[in-house]
């Protein structure tokens, strides 16, 4: 789950990080009020959960109370990425001599968390690591352990950083390295990270997403924040396919058909397993597929739950065929899964022979699932073919 | 319409009352409902038959599971 802007530097400003004096404003009028108290020019941001602020027209700046009245009542009306803003944040704004950039991700290959740093902050992070490496460094550090600052010193030294922009900077990293941690956070980011021309550092903008798994844990938190149970803080509203594919998934209580997102390609997904999703999702891009939707199957869903989910995939528009691949799998069926993709097939008028890409489904009552298979005619393989290989093989497919 | 699986039940099988009602109860998908003085199948719940041989044994191998992708 994503935090706005303002919920971030809440967090921030529990551990310590320097922020500019702020003040979040959801009519013009109160974006008014907060920039004649912040006093002297202020930059007003839209508060959604979505990025590309700047290019919406997002984010304006204001030398006057006035100003920041009309700012703000144009920022109101803007959506971006479909979502309204929430509100405003009226900043104070400060003279920049540099920015910087600090995050810290999970490093799925380090199976550890990663420090991502820059001397180069406030433009497209992607953009520094490609075409100046060496302005970023990439310092992985153990979650389990007490995170010592040398870490993070460590992690902004090796961009060049010395002299007594080491000592604020490392506080700052530091706390975001333990902000990330305590919360269970799969990002937590500041850009930029500005120094200003008074020798100061400050966090100019931070974003911070969740693990969704830890809004139990993370409880008080969220009160803290003032974030209600019912706030799904989905970076953009579920679309009608996602919709029905949670109705999937709610319908039967036997297995999971969960966590369906779609995506604007021609290729069907039925994966999952295991971690396997994830893995599969990324071997079809890699392969050079597009996929069409996400989903997360396991648990071992239903004939019925399984067809329903193969149906509302090949429902969706341009989908002409399916990839059905999990990891080995154990407590879901191999026969059960193959018997609800095709009765999904042929009960959504399709024949499961020309439809099914591939069907890589290994391990429990498989070669039950096998016989099914090959009465239909549907293309499928063991777990002698890696998931990455048949993933290639259903892209290949796509052309044919 | 079941496509995977079709499961007979032997006019035997009916007449007798406690394994009318012990095929419902052993069923995991519920497979079997009662009808009167009858056990029927559920056309809905056939093919979600997990294949574990309970109403098979319950009926002394009289109830026959038949896989139709055999």
């Amino acid at each position: 789950m994503r935090f706005y802007e303002h919920e971030a530097k809440q967090v921030l400003q529990k551990h310590g990080v320097p922020l500019p004096k702020r003040s979040v404003a959801t009519t013009p009028e109160e974006a008014e009020t907060a920039a004649a108290e912040i006093g002297g020019p202020v930059v007003l941001k839209s508060q959604v959960l979505s990025g590309g602020r700047m290019k919406a027209g997002g984010v304006k700046f204001a030398d006057t109370p006035a100003e920041a009245k009309d700012a703000a009542a144009a920022i109101l009306e803007i959506e971006i990425s479909g979502q309204k803003p929430m509100g405003v944040l009226v900043e104070e704004r400060r003279a920049i001599a540099q920015e910087y950039y600090a995050a810290v991700t999970w490093d799925a290959r380090a199976k550890k968390p990663v420090i991502i740093f820059s001397d180069m902050g406030g433009i497209d992070i992607e953009e520094v690591a490609e075409q100046h490496p060496d302005h970023l460094s990439r310092t992985n550090f153990s979650n389990l352990r007490p995170f010592s600052d040398y870490i993070a010193k460590v992690a902004v030294s090796k961009t060049g950083v010395t002299g007594n922009h080491l000592g604020p900077l490392t506080r700052i990293v530091t706390a975001l390295a333990r902000v990330f941690v305590q919360y269970d956070l799969t990002l937590a980011e500041i850009n930029p990270l500005a120094r200003l021309e008074d020798g100061t550092f400050i966090a100019l903008d931070s974003h911070m997403d969740m693990e969704e798994e830890a809004r139990t844990s993370q409880r008080a938190l969220l009160r803290e924040l003032g974030i209600p149970d019912e706030d799904t803080r989905l970076a953009r509203p579920p679309t009608p396919f996602e919709v029905a594919g949670a109705q999937v998934d709610a319908a039967d209580t036997r297995g999971v058909a969960g966590r369906v997102v779609e995506f604007d390609g021609n290729m069907g997904l039925v994966i999952g397993a295991g971690g396997g999703s994830l893995t599969l999702f990324d071997a079809v891009r890699a392969a050079g597929g597009k996929p069409a939707n996400y989903c997360e199957i396991g648990g071992n869903p239903s004939v019925a739950k399984a067809a329903a989910l193969t149906k509302l995939v090949l429902s969706k528009p341009g989908v002409e065929k399916i990839a059905v691949m999990m990891n080995v799998v154990s407590n879901t069926r191999a026969d059960i899964m193959a018997r609800g993709i095709i009765k999904g097939c042929i009960e959504a008028g399709r024949d499961p022979g020309e439809t099914i890409a591939i069907f890589r489904i290994p391990g429990s009552w498989e070669d039950e699932g096998f016989k099914i298979l090959r009465k239909y005619g549907v293309d499928f393989v063991d777990r002698s073919v890696s998931m990455h290989e048949a993933a290639a093989r259903a892209v290949a497919k796509m052309g044919a | 319409m079941a496509m995977f699986i079709r499961v007979d039940i032997p006019e035997d099988v009916q007449a007798e009352e406690p394994l009318r009602k012990q095929l419902v109860e052993v069923c995991p998908v519920d497979i079997f409902a009662l009808d009167g003085e009858r056990v029927v199948t559920v056309e809905a719940n056939l093919d979600e038959c997990t294949l574990c041989d309970l109403c098979i044994e319950a009926s002394g191998s009289r109830v026959k599971v038949v896989k139709l992708y055999e």
